[in-house]
């Protein structure tokens, strides 16, 4: 890892709740360079939540805190909405899981790529279509032409997932945050889709956060794996080797995944332990 | 206990006539459970469909326990087989306590001992007491899979068919449903159709898989086959090697 484009020191995501404070992502810390980072756990483990902090998406009454949330030179903390606005899309973009409800109905998928192209770099409708066809042809539609004029119900979920990483290239982000972009797909069209996002994060050095539930595919697919329980990473690993991890959490997750070829009469449940609650030490000092 | 003889599921008519399953014949016999996997579109849940009778075939037969299935299905014949979808935040009406989800079958099939029932029912799927009077919001998904399996075991089914029963869940609470369901068909010698686009899930659960594509039954394997890679057919190869995670080797990547 050379270049530091992210640094996350001690994030906080908080909801203020009834019973008092709901804290949905605990001192999360961790840096990101031009690499594919992972982040895996279940439902409720503050994965998705600490992308849409790192987007500025966190809607009131939840509230964001941090040491250190920066991306180059900017300081992520100090921005409001229209700072945000004028930095997604352009300097930090997220891929969602289903195209379906990312991508607006009424309005042809190559007037939404270009509209991007349009409000970050003030071009003329005539240059952006132009940079929109070039986008869908490198995310690899053999048909760029066609597919422009085409509305969201038209294409399938696999050449909707290309058009949604077309759009939030265009406009040449360090950082791409995928949340579950496969999930929704059929599994030969998730490996299209990955290996799609994965020649155009690489000829671009971009930074990459894929997040996600599925083990197999975080481990295969990424450099380095972030596991999440309760709204903290309990555990960072090398990606390739996350059989030799050692939270328990972690463990008992792959344990508890059936495996072809080795049929168990019982899958070992998650024990899950109290103590994986209890509050990590925070970073201190400079990013970990 | 169940046989299908070149069935063949249609919709529409004319021009625009969609054969979702075409000529699919197999035999599961009592006890075994049957896994069938494909993309979407492929027609494998179509076949789960026309077997529990929630759509008409077009062509063939369908038999449960030696008795033809007619597309309009006697209410009796309907105790037989017993469907659990996939998503159990939409298959569980969400204004009806567990109790009420459960009692439903019971009062149209005008069985006895609702009560005891009941009680046995959650018990048999882990819930306690505590849950019985709870709506669907107050549960865990998990827990509501397990309403959803109890309210398909109420009535003592031979057959359960399982559409994707644990793809909207997580890991750690996939596992405590695939032992339930393991258990289950122990204890009650059930038979099972299970249709899931995880391989590794339908290996667990499943002796016998179909592979099916476009609407037509492609291969017929083992667990054992399909864990060291002997499947003969290219579209069973591909999905094999997608299981295994990420590998671009091989994938066509123009569209």
């Amino acid at each position: 890892m050379t270049e530091t484009l992210l640094t996350v020191r001690n994030l906080r995501v908080v909801y203020p709740g009834d019973d008092g404070d709901f804290r949905a992502v605990r001192n999360v810390s961790f840096t990101l360079g031009r690499e594919r980072l992972g982040i895996v756990g279940e439902s409720g483990s503050g994965k998705s939540t600490t992308g849409r902090a790192i987007m500025g998406l966190i809607a009131r009454p939840g509230r964001v805190e941090a040491d250190e949330l920066r991306l180059g030179d900017t300081n992520l903390s100090d921005l409001n909405e229209a700072g945000f606005r004028r930095l997604r899309g352009k300097r930090i973009a997220m891929v969602l899981q289903d195209p379906k409800f990312s991508l607006d109905p009424v309005m042809s998928v190559g007037k939404q790529i270009a509209e991007t192209h349009r409000h970050h770099f003030r071009s003329s409708k005539a240059e952006a279509r132009h940079a929109a066809l070039e986008m869908l042809h490198s995310v690899h539609i053999r048909d760029p032409e066609r597919v422009y004029d085409q509305y969201p119900h038209q294409v399938s979920g696999g050449m909707g997932q290309r058009i949604m990483i077309a759009m939030m290239l265009i406009a040449g982000p360090d950082i791409l945050i995928a949340d579950e972009p496969t999930s929704a797909l059929d599994v030969s069209v998730q490996q299209q889709v990955l290996a799609i996002m994965d020649e155009m994060v690489r000829s671009r050095g971009m930074g990459l956060i894929l997040i996600s539930h599925n083990l197999h595919l975080v481990s295969s697919f990424c450099d380095r794996i972030l596991v999440m329980y309760a709204g903290q990473i309990v555990e960072v690993c090398e990606a390739g080797k996350l059989h030799e991890a050692q939270h328990p959490y972690t463990r008992g997750l792959l344990a508890a995944l059936p495996e072809l070829g080795h049929r168990r009469d019982e899958l070992p449940q998650l024990q899950r332990d109290p103590s994986w609650m209890i509050d990590l030490p925070a970073a201190v000092g400079a990013s970990a | 206990m169940i046989r299908i003889e070149n069935v063949s599921v249609t919709y529409g008519s004319g021009a625009s006539l969609v054969r979702a399953a075409r000529d699919v014949s197999l035999h599961i016999p009592p006890g075994e459970a049957l896994g069938l996997v494909g993309e979407s579109g492929s027609g494998k849940s179509t076949v789960m469909r026309a077997v529990a009778g929630l759509i008409p075939h077009a062509e063939g037969r369908i038999f449960i326990n030696g008795q033809e299935m007619p597309n309009t299905r006697p209410r009796a014949t309907r105790k037989i087989a017993q469907m659990v979808f996939q998503d159990p935040y939409g298959s569980l009406h969400p204004s009806q306590t567990v109790d009420q989800t459960l009692a439903a079958p019971i009062a149209i099939h005008n069985l006895d001992r609702a009560e005891h029932r009941i009680i046995t029912a959650l018990t048999e799927v882990g819930l306690g007491r505590e849950h019985r009077f709870r709506y669907p919001h107050q549960l865990s998904g998990g827990q509501r899979q397990r309403v959803a399996i109890a309210r398909a075991l109420i009535l003592e089914p031979k057959v359960l068919l399982l559409d994707e029963p644990t793809s909207a869940l997580d890991v750690s609470v996939q596992a405590e449903i695939l032992n339930l369901l393991t258990r289950l068909r122990r204890d009650h010698g059930l038979t099972m159709l299970m249709v899931s686009h995880d391989l590794a899930v339908i290996a667990h659960i499943c002796d016998r898989i179909g592979v099916m594509s476009r609407g037509e039954l492609l291969e017929m394997t083992t667990a054992t086959d399909l864990a060291e890679g002997r499947v003969t057919h290219p579209y069973s190869q591909q999905l094999l090697r997608a299981n295994r995670g990420f590998d671009p080797s091989g994938v066509e990547i123009d569209a």
